[in-house]
């Protein structure tokens, strides 16, 4: 049962990770730069929701469409700040500018609302008989699922299958397949691609605010720099499933956060990260393009 | 003798350093340098030595790397041990630096070379993520690696402390704790030293045959590997040699301060490195060595803006990047150099 226990929890996570890869591996596909302060407008969506909710006493769902909202727009303006005047630039120097920019958030996160850790409130919680349950229990108390989890599991579910009917049927989702194919070609066929860009960052950065919330409910310690590890896994978490490719992230990302957990639970607390990025490097070195990624042979 | 422009920049560099170091050697001599600066002399060599062998994997080799930090991390770890151990075998101090260094660099060059054999037959973005895959890992083993000695020679483990060291042994590497009581033995003038001779290897294996190969397969593998040149030869051959480095700048980090621990070599460190790469300009060592010095003392120089200097230094990392990639005044300095370069022949003409 503890090994259920530890799965569920897991997939709990992964699907956090996935959420977060989704934003990395959309704006990978079409900008070809790896956004380094994704990591960060998580901790900013965390840092929103609480202020609404802890600070303001506004109702949950009141404070996760704030968090949502406060980070599309943070999304937005960072690309057309920061990244957008780069389009022509190396990616290289794109990718220190977005270095700058994780920077920039994380110290700015700082300065604003200091570096004691704030303790995220349960969200997903009801009241029975005046005290507060944040979860329910399975085969007499053996299994405990909090809601938080079926929550995470479910979120995940949806922004999947919305996002994939999303870039197949939508015109502007097929505006930003085309975007990641070909930028000239589909530039020739009438499409904008600097707003395509615009809504890829925007779509990143909401999925960032909900990754957030649903990260700080699971794991309720909020400092600055909360989102600079699930970031950094859950860009891993894209390569492990092949950068680019929506099923890609969503696989590699429940992976990767069910090895996590089994490695902790199982066999090392200390050496769980160790472990996760070993068969990282051992699945990339059987499929060099990640899980799902497509293998694009060079032509000479 | 007639220099090219290549060996004419190389000795500028030369130059440049030497002339910092005299004339930090004479300000520090004088007494006019704050403590806190003179504090950060060795740990700006050891980055500017970080930055020049990053850039040898960046901008000579082509291949970014995310986890530099774990091959500083190696050398400071291993380098030290080596100090510590050998600290009764060999009394003079500068001596002893010089082989930690050279253990330093001896054991990150071994562990680049492991991490080079799957990470160089990838491309790209994934053998950048699978860099920082391995910097993760040495810092994960870092944290959890017990290493001891007593009179039965070394003992290790890993997770916990099952060195069972006979009496009189010491425990040197303690986990997490990592390591403590190190004896300060590296100085500004080592730095130096270490710098110049990053610097001689790299010029010379730049204008080598084999740089040429490396550069070759920077700039097109597939025609590389048709005229006959050994790809994952020459990729290695650079990257064993990058890490080499990190692992001297590591070890010279670590006997600069008292006690060291794995998680100040982590991500973050690795990213550091690549912002002086970047900052510098790829390719350009000149331009690591400057970057790494200037951005090293940065955040100290910003010290009288408290709280804000982190926020500035973010601000004026991308206030940099924006504007060095602006095509204005990229044309801007593009005529300018074209206008100089034009003077400069007319000059060249008339002598």
């Amino acid at each position: 049962m503890s090994f259920l226990n530890f799965l569920i929890s897991g997939i709990s996570l992964g699907s956090i990770y996935a959420i977060i890869a989704l934003g990395y591996t959309m704006v990978y596909g079409i900008a070809k730069m790896l956004n380094f302060a994704h990591g960060d407008v998580i901790m900013v969506g965390a840092y929103v929701c609480f202020l609404a909710v802890s600070k303001s006493g506004l109702p949950p769902v009141v404070g996760i469409l704030a968090a949502v909202v406060v980070c599309t727009v943070l999304g937005m303006v960072i690309e057309k700040l920061a990244y957008k005047p780069l389009r022509q630039a190396t990616s290289l120097a794109v990718l220190i500018t977005a270095i700058g920019v994780s920077y920039f958030l994380q110290n700015a996160a700082l300065l604003l609302w200091t570096p004691n850790p704030k303790i995220f409130p349960a969200l997903f919680a009801r009241t029975v008989d005046g005290k507060k349950v944040t979860g329910f229990q399975l085969f007499d108390g053996q299994l405990r699922i909090s809601y938080v989890t079926v929550i995470t599991i479910i979120a995940c579910i949806i922004i999947m299958v919305v996002l994939t009917l999303f870039t197949s049927r939508t015109r502007t989702g097929k505006a930003m397949r085309a975007c990641s194919e070909d930028k000239g070609a589909a530039q020739l066929m009438g499409i904008n691609v600097d707003t395509t860009i615009s809504i890829t960052f925007a779509i990143g950065s909401g999925l960032a605010a909900i990754a957030g919330v649903l990260l700080c409910s699971a794991y309720p310690t909020l400092v600055p720099t909360t989102g600079s590890m699930p970031g950094i896994k859950a860009f891993t978490a894209a390569v492990f499933g092949g950068i680019g490719s929506i099923p890609g992230a969503f696989i590699g990302g429940l992976l990767l956060g069910v090895i996590e957990i089994l490695a902790k639970a199982y066999i090392s607390t200390q050496m769980s990260d160790a472990i996760v990025f070993l068969v990282l490097i051992i699945v990339l070195l059987v499929k060099p393009a990640g899980l799902l990624g497509k293998k694009i042979s060079e032509k000479v | 003798m007639r220099l090219n422009k290549t060996s004419k920049k190389n000795y500028l560099t030369y130059a440049i350093v030497i002339v910092a170091y005299v004339i930090m050697q004479i300000v520090a001599g004088g007494g006019h340098l704050s403590s806190s600066l003179k504090g950060m002399l060795v740990p700006i060599c050891a980055y500017v030595v970080m930055a020049v062998s990053l850039n040898l994997t960046v901008g000579i080799l082509g291949e970014l790397s995310l986890g530099h930090a774990g091959f500083m991390s190696v050398g400071a770890f291993m380098g030290t041990t080596a100090a510590i151990a050998l600290q009764n075998a060999i009394p003079s101090a500068p001596l002893r630096l010089t082989v930690a260094l050279i253990v330093g660099a001896v054991f990150a060059a071994i562990v680049g070379f492991l991490v080079g054999i799957p990470v160089l037959r990838l491309n790209g973005d994934y053998l950048a993520i699978v860099t920082l895959a391995f910097g993760e890992i040495i810092k994960s083993v870092f944290n959890n690696l017990y290493l001891g000695i007593d009179a039965n020679g070394i003992h290790m483990s890993l997770l916990e402390d099952k060195t069972n060291l006979l009496e009189g042994g010491k425990l040197i590497i303690a986990g997490p704790m990592g390591i403590g009581g190190i004896k300060k033995i590296a100085n500004f003038t080592a730095g130096f030293v270490l710098i110049m001779i990053c610097l001689v290897v790299i010029f010379h294996l730049v204008n080598s045959r084999q740089g040429r190969a490396i550069m070759a397969v920077r700039d097109n593998r597939i025609a590389a590997e048709s005229v006959g040149i050994n790809v994952t030869h020459y990729k290695m051959m650079a990257f064993v040699t990058s890490a080499a480095m990190a692992g001297a700048a590591g070890a010279l980090f670590a006997l600069n301060y008292s006690t060291i621990v794995a998680n100040k070599f982590d991500f973050n460190t690795s990213i550091l490195v690549l912002v002086f790469v970047v900052f510098g300009g790829l390719g350009n060592m000149l331009g690591s060595v400057i970057a790494a010095a200037a951005l090293t003392i940065l955040p100290e120089a910003l010290r009288s803006f408290a709280s804000y200097r982190m926020l500035i230094y973010a601000i004026v990392l991308i206030l940099v990047m924006l504007a060095t990639n602006n095509p204005t005044l990229k044309g801007f300095f593009a005529s300018l150099r074209g206008r100089f370069d034009k003077n400069s022949e007319k000059e060249a003409s008339a002598s």
